[in-house]
């Protein structure tokens, strides 16, 4: 393993977001806490979620966990289409990096970036909504590995788009729509049949429940159902991205 | 003999690359000594950029191998990628960062820390950007983010350098201090291998060109041999009268390249024309010759001769 080399690109991908900290994690952490507030205010008496749990928390959960992937998906995805399309990529395709140290320094930025605005939003937040946690060890591990798969997406995104506009309807087709059905403002339990069906298709769905129940010791389905599917997919995701990186699928002609 | 000598700096066997419908590179195949000063030449869309491309490991050829002092370019990468710094055509920087931070990160990511710092402020020094070290990379000029790219490309103190066109858009006293920079590298015992534009400033420069056409390689000689290789030279006689010499007949009238007012340009070839004949010939036509010159055919002159040649 070149460790050095490693770690260069992942702290070259924290300094990129570092200097760029307005936009990088203040501003995500302001948009949340205002879902959070819009939200809380508009639908706390409408809104049927656990037993024993209150509206705001439960969705200051849910929106922790969307600003957690979100950001990490943003994070390796926009370094890599900047990189390509300004042609800058080529600093680290020279190198004796190989392809499993190229993902990993560019998904850990990732964690480390969808963590930092995750860990922002809850500090903010927890002023305003009093937010328990029943299981630091399942959130941990939940936020971790949802960063890290969203980490992960990111890197596929960057790689396959050529230009800015397929990123960005990567991000506005799949990734938002995705994460805002998938139970961040309301319990699938409040749905009609069909659409909890069709919630459970939604691999975010165990992303967030799963994370909820490190909160509230409460969710939707059986957590260790969640942490399967999610690392299931984490995997399958890894798989893909190792290939393209290999096979120097879009990067390397 | 140089140490780099024992083994090829490059070596390029039976290389075929397409893009799509495009056969960019046609069975090439090329060997690049230690220590040489190498140009590689050829018309836009020739193949150069994209052999350059394979041997940094930037794309993949579809068939052939590559080697960078006896390392495979794919199956050795890491090891290949250690002897060879490229200097990209593209002017690309990270806008992210400071010229030191970006020489660092790039040193980093071959595995070297701070103890690199003295090479990369002597890099900065020799480029002329010492002063600029602690200055963001978007406010730098063209020709300085040019310099930046070289000691990108030598930060990790590489055997073989690439330089691809590193001298296009480039005015003439930063082309003349770059070169003046590359020639120290070669003096130091790096390998160089360039395309270029300007021909002669491969002429001036290079130890053995290879011309590329049509992804092929159409020539591989010395600079010196490729300037004999037959092309001819150029006579240039002066006329008393401003009138069309027009007695000139056969062979000798084929010889006419040029003529305008009392000028007239004839092309000879090095072996077989004599320069005396030649100007027997135009007095014959009752012309009196009141100067002359000759011009030695350039590297210009034999590369688009090549290059005609294969298109006809």
């Amino acid at each position: 393993m070149n460790w050095r080399g490693m770690q260069t690109l992942f702290r070259k991908e924290l300094l990129r977001f570092y200097k760029v900290g307005l936009q990088t994690l203040a501003a995500p952490v302001m948009t949340t806490l205002l879902y959070l507030l819009v939200f809380a205010q508009a639908l706390q008496e409408r809104v049927q979620v656990f037993t024993g749990v209150d509206y705001a928390p439960f969705l200051l959960a849910g929106l922790i966990m969307m600003s957690i992937t979100q950001n990490a998906f943003a994070n390796s995805s926009s370094s890599l289409i900047q990189s390509k399309v300004t042609g800058n990529i080529v600093f680290i395709l020279l190198t004796p990096l190989s392809h499993v140290e190229f993902f990993l320094a560019f998904v850990a930025a990732a964690v480390v970036r969808g963590l930092a605005v995750g860990l922002g939003v809850y500090l903010a937040a927890v002023l305003l909504v009093p937010l328990p946690i029943h299981n630091p060890g399942w959130l941990v591990l939940f936020a971790v590995l949802n960063s890290a798969a969203l980490g992960t997406v990111g890197v596929i995104a960057g790689i396959w788009a050529e230009k800015f506009d397929q990123l960005a309807g990567f991000q506005n087709f799949i990734i938002i729509p995705l994460s805002f059905l998938s139970g961040v403002f309301y319990s699938i339990h409040a749905l009609p049949d069909f659409w909890q069906r069709a919630s459970h298709l939604n691999p975010f769905f165990y992303m967030i429940d799963g994370f909820r129940y490190g909160f509230f010791g409460a969710s939707d389905i059986d957590p260790s159902i969640s942490l399967a599917v999610v690392v299931s997919v984490f995997a399958a995701l890894v798989t893909l991205t190792l290939w393209m990186l290999r096979s120097g699928y879009k990067l390397r002609n | 003999m140089h140490p780099l000598t024992m083994t090829p700096a490059i070596n390029i066997q039976s290389v075929h690359k397409r893009f799509g419908s495009v056969n960019a590179l046609k069975g090439v195949s090329l060997t690049i000594n230690g220590g040489e000063f190498f140009g590689l030449l050829g018309p836009n869309g020739a193949g150069k950029s994209t052999l350059i491309n394979i041997i940094a490991g930037l794309t993949r050829a579809d068939e052939g191998d590559v080697a960078v002092l006896g390392h495979h370019v794919v199956r050795n990468y890491r090891q290949s990628r250690r002897c060879i710094g490229v200097v990209p055509q593209e002017l690309v920087y990270d806008p992210f960062f400071t010229v030191r931070e970006a020489l660092r990160i790039q040193a980093g990511y071959f595995g070297l820390g701070r103890e690199n710092d003295p090479w990369i402020d002597e890099l900065l020094d020799a480029l002329m950007l010492g002063d600029k070290r602690d200055t963001n990379m978007r406010a730098l000029s063209g020709g300085m983010k040019r310099r930046v790219l070289i000691a990108q490309a030598l930060v990790h103190k590489p055997e073989v350098v690439v330089l691809d066109e590193p001298t296009a858009g480039v005015d003439v006293e930063l082309r003349q201090s770059l070169w003046a920079f590359v020639k120290r590298l070669h003096r130091d015992g790096h390998t160089i291998v360039l395309t270029t534009h300007y021909l002669e400033e491969a002429e001036a420069l290079c130890d053995r060109i290879a011309i590329l056409n049509h992804g092929e390689v159409i020539a591989l000689d010395t600079t010196q041999g490729l300037l004999e290789r037959g092309i001819g030279r150029t006579l240039r006689v002066c006329v008393t009268t401003a009138a069309p010499v027009t007695g000139l007949t056969g062979k000798y009238a084929a010889k006419i390249v040029r003529q305008a007012g009392n000028r007239l340009d004839l092309q000879l070839e090095r072996s077989s024309d004599s320069v005396v004949d030649m100007l027997d010939a135009v007095r014959q036509c009752g012309a009196t010759i009141i100067d002359l010159s000759t011009e030695e055919a350039d590297l210009e002159d034999v590369f688009v001769e090549l290059t005609r040649r294969k298109k006809a």
